[in-house]
């Protein structure tokens, strides 16, 4: 009886089983019945369609640095700045450059505890509102022909320094767009600009905003306006955005004053909210070398990016091809390139993509020169140097500049200055400045190569304490500076260096280079120590020879103390001497 | 203390030299130096004539430096009190020496060996003997019973003062720490040296020296300078012979009886008068051990280390090849056996046989 009960479920069961197993794209547990409509190629088509770079940024607004109300702030200026930097230094203008910031909403108290705040969050509460300001950057750059304005401020990866291979500060051509467009969606306010050319007598002024559906500028109104500020020329950018002003680190102040230090041949002057006027004076009245443009270098090019050079170029021929397209490649290093790849100069038109590869993979295999370093500007030693001095109280600085490498074919430079002891505070971790192309970084500091090559230096033979994978603790300072035709960055917002093994070495020989020095100056100092307490132990204990022979051959006064001052120097000098 | 302007004055002079000698050498700008001979086995021969260690010419220079500069100030404070002490006629024991460096401040000693180093340093420094510079030590000297009148001074009067060493009843009579001035007069045969207090005190209470008609010495361990000197004093001027009787150990050969009768090696300039050469060893000798069937002990790896020590490097035990071979057997023999063992045949075995039997072949005595 039970075993037929048994068989009778088993058979049930089976059944159950069966057409289940039919219906694939089914899920295998049951679930109460519910109508899902499959999509099929034809109804997906229809609703595939171009995103737009505008559009796509305003829903991912943080990877541009306008994740928060402060950050967006600092981000905004930082666009305008770099870009009014980069247009000056290219016409050999001395830059001069105001930002002027005015807060159109009444000021928010001070934003609660981090604790206060949690909970809140926790309650599922509204964000705190934020303020509302008034962003005016002006510099005394070559200014910008009129029917250009609306593209370069109203479109997105728009420039004139994406094509190109050129140390400069802006590289896609994003950003002072996004922070128009950030304006725009938090205030509906339109950027305005205005822009004189140095022929002209009056301004251009241009009122526009962007739809971010098209990636395409709208103007809303232009005009002939009279340019009030004193230089021949110049731009001067108005954009109205939410935001949050707040002094100390990762401040708009901070920012002005690092720049200040990267850039000593600029005039700065910020107008704070509160309507107080900081003027930093340029320091020095020597342009920078302006940087040249170069051809890429061939190491480090990688083959996808060689064919489609080999796609775009104008010449005919492989050889003519890899002389003109690239940097240091002279028809004597062509010919060694293709005898290595076995092959002999060939027609791009009918080329085979084999006999491109081999090419490409015979290029590392031929000595050629490094890329010209011209096209790097250093900010150099001294300078480096002097701008940690202007940030610290240390003891003792050093700073080093290495020649330019090559990562994927781009050059690039690292400097390094390193500030130790003094005021600098003994338990707490080591400060670090970074600089990308003069440009201060201030956020994301761990996602930094810099930072994956400090962790990784063992600071404690310079009596630093470090735990594993952070940085160390001691009083020490420093200063990065990566300059490269191209700098990559982890994200568009332009925080932190990508780390390429090329690049992380460079700034590891740096630091080492630097501390190589410290290490020096440091057991120079253990001596000096060493000296003085040598020193003071002397002239602890010859008081008592000489008062031990006065007393034996009755000396005078006099005589004692002579005594004892020539005792004195010959130890020390004997003391120099035993060094030898 | 006795004044003895000679040697007073030859410790005036030296110490004037030598401070004179650094103050011109300072002033010159060159560093000065400070010479002593080696103060260690190693730099002493024995010397077959006078039969005592004497000191050869390896000399410890200290120059004025970063590292010397504390302990040149020490020494030369010290010289300057041992001056002022010649000067004023007065003496400081070594304890009292290291509590006026106290006043010095940094330079002060932190502990007394260092204060005693320095002084065995200026006494090797300047040849002369501690007690020369007025610096006494805390050393007790050893004790005498038994047939001999002691001449001392009277602190007081200066009249002499005759000590008898017969009147001690059950005590003795203690050697001074200075013993230059003291005379004697004995009809004894001959002087016994003995290790510990506890066989003295036997033979003391048995009048032994009364049957033997000798002078009886408690060392108490390594004999102290006063009793080396005053034992030697003794014997030089009442020519009789000096026996020693120790413990069957490397101690008691290679310590206490080499340091009697050759001086020490740490103090090997001053060994010529503090030294007893006409010394013999009488026992316990390791052939003792066996003829007198003695309950022995084994030899600790420290006494077999002493033992191989005073062979190898000892001048005294190398010159000597009875003792050589003495000290080897009883390495071999691996025991050692103190005096006390004697009492194993009877307490007074020691007086009724032992001493008896051995004193009828004092010329089988080791040297």
């Amino acid at each position: 009886m039970l075993r037929r009960q048994y068989l009778d479920m088993a058979k049930q069961q089976k059944k159950k089983k069966e057409p289940i197993s039919e219906l694939k794209t089914m899920p295998t547990r049951k679930k109460e019945p519910r109508k899902i409509v499959h999509e099929n190629a034809e109804s997906m088509a229809k609703r595939q369609r171009e995103i737009s770079v505008s559009e796509f940024f305003a829903k991912n607004r943080h990877l541009l640095g306008f994740d928060n109300p402060k950050k967006a702030l600092l981000t905004a200026v930082k666009e305008a700045v770099d870009n009014s930097l980069d247009a000056c230094e290219e016409a050999g203008i001395l830059p001069s450059v105001t930002v002027k910031l005015d807060r159109l909403s009444p000021p928010m108290k001070e934003p609660p505890p981090e604790e206060g705040a949690k909970e809140k969050s926790k309650k599922g509460k509204a964000p705190v509102p934020t303020e509302r300001y008034h962003l005016n950057i002006i510099d005394n750059g070559p200014g910008i022909v009129p029917n250009q304005i609306p593209k370069i401020f109203g479109k997105l990866l728009y420039g004139s320094k994406f094509h190109r291979l050129k140390m400069s500060r802006g590289q896609q051509g994003i950003g002072i767009s996004a922070a128009g467009m950030y304006g725009q969606m938090t205030t509906g306010k339109p950027m305005r600009i205005t822009s004189k050319l140095p022929k002209n007598s009056k301004a251009t002024f241009i009122e526009l905003t962007i739809d971010t559906k098209t990636n395409k500028p709208e103007v809303i109104s232009e005009k002939e306006v009279a340019w009030t500020h004193e230089s021949d020329s110049g731009t001067a950018v108005e954009i109205t955005l939410e935001g949050r002003y707040q002094k100390g680190k990762q401040s708009i102040d901070e920012f002005i004053l690092l720049n200040t230090l990267s850039n000593p041949h600029s005039d700065f002057t910020f107008i704070d909210p509160a309507g107080e006027k900081f003027y930093y004076p340029r320091k020095t009245d020597i342009l920078v070398d302006l940087p040249n443009e170069i051809k890429p270098h061939p190491y480090g090019v990688e083959l996808g990016r060689f064919h489609q050079m080999v796609a775009d170029t104008a010449s005919k021929t492989i050889k003519h091809f890899l002389t003109k397209e690239f940097s240091r490649v002279s028809d004597k290093v062509a010919d060694e390139i293709l005898k290595e790849a076995k092959v002999k100069d060939f027609s791009l038109k009918s080329s085979k993509s084999e006999d491109v590869n081999k090419v490409h993979e015979a290029i590392p295999k031929i000595a050629i020169m490094s890329p010209p370093t011209d096209c790097i500007v250093p900010i150099g030693d001294e300078l480096i140097k002097e701008t940690l001095k202007s940030q610290t109280n240390a003891e003792f600085y050093m700073a080093t500049t290495r020649s330019p490498s090559v990562y994927r074919g781009n050059p690039f430079l690292v400097e390094c200055a390193l500030a130790y002891g003094g005021d600098l505070a003994g338990d707490e971790q080591m400060q670090v400045f970074r600089f990308a192309n003069r440009v201060p970084l201030q956020f994301q500091p761990s996602a930094c190569a810099s930072f994956r090559v400090l962790t990784k230096v063992d600071w404690k033979n310079y009596g630093l304490s470090q735990s594993k994978n952070s940085l160390p603790v001691g009083p020490m300072a420093v200063l990065i500076h990566v300059a490269s035709v191209w700098v990559p960055f982890t994200s568009e917002s332009k925080e932190a260096i990508a780390d390429y093994p090329e690049i992380k070495q460079e700034i590891r020989l740096a630091v080492q280079d630097c501390a190589r020095q410290l290490s020096l100056h440091l057991s120079r100092r253990r001596r000096a120590d060493e000296e003085d307490r040598k020193a003071s132990y002397i002239d602890t204990y010859i008081p008592f020879i000489g008062e031990a022979l006065q007393e034996m051959l009755s000396l005078t006064a006099p005589q004692k103390d002579k005594l004892i001052s020539t005792l004195r120097t010959t130890l020390e000098k004997g003391k120099v001497d035993g060094e030898k | 203390m006795a004044k003895n302007e000679k040697a007073d004055n030859k410790a005036l002079e030296q110490l004037t030299k030598t401070a004179k000698d650094v103050y011109d050498k300072s002033l010159k700008g060159q560093k000065p130096q400070l010479t002593m001979p080696v103060r260690s086995l190693s730099n002493v021969k024995y010397e077959k004539k006078g039969g005592y260690l004497a000191l050869k010419n390896q000399l410890k220079v200290r120059t004025l430096t970063y590292n010397t500069v504390k302990s040149f100030a020490q020494t030369l404070k010290v010289m300057a009190i041992s001056k002022e002490l010649i000067q004023t006629d007065d003496h400081a024991s070594k304890r009292e020496t290291y509590y006026i460096s106290k006043n010095w401040g940094a330079a002060r000693f932190d502990e007394q060996p260092e204060s005693d180093a320095v002084m065995d340093d200026i006494e090797a420094m300047m040849s002369v003997n501690r007690e020369q510079l007025r610096f006494l030590p805390e050393e007790k000297g050893g004790e005498v019973a038994g047939q001999l009148v002691v001449i001392d001074k009277d602190r007081d009067t200066g009249k002499p003062l005759r000590i008898d060493c017969t009147g001690f009843g059950s005590g003795a009579y203690s050697i001074p720490i200075s013993v230059e001035h003291l005379q004697f007069q004995t009809k004894a045969k001959f002087i016994l040296c003995i290790e510990t207090a506890g066989m003295f005190q036997r033979l003391v209470a048995h009048n032994y020296w009364r049957k033997a008609n000798c002078v009886l010495i408690s060392m108490g361990g390594v004999p102290t300078r006063a009793t080396r000197r005053f034992v030697r004093r003794m014997a030089d001027t009442l020519k009789i012979p000096v026996y020693t009787f120790v413990d069957g150990d490397p101690y008691g050969i290679a310590n206490i009886y080499r340091t009697l009768k050759v001086g020490s090696g740490n103090a090997a300039h001053i060994n010529e008068f503090f030294c007893v050469p006409t010394a013999t060893f009488m026992g316990i000798t390791p052939q003792d051990i066996i003829d007198y069937k003695l309950p022995t002990h084994p030899l600790k790896d420290v006494d077999i280390k002493r033992a191989k020590d005073a062979i190898k490097n000892d001048p005294f035990f190398k010159f000597h090849k009875t003792w050589t071979q003495a000290i080897e057997q009883m390495i071999k023999m691996g025991v050692r056996a103190e005096q006390q063992a004697l009492a194993k045949h009877g307490l007074n075995y020691v007086i009724e046989e032992y001493l008896p039997q051995k004193l009828k072949k004092t010329d089988k005595f080791l040297p």
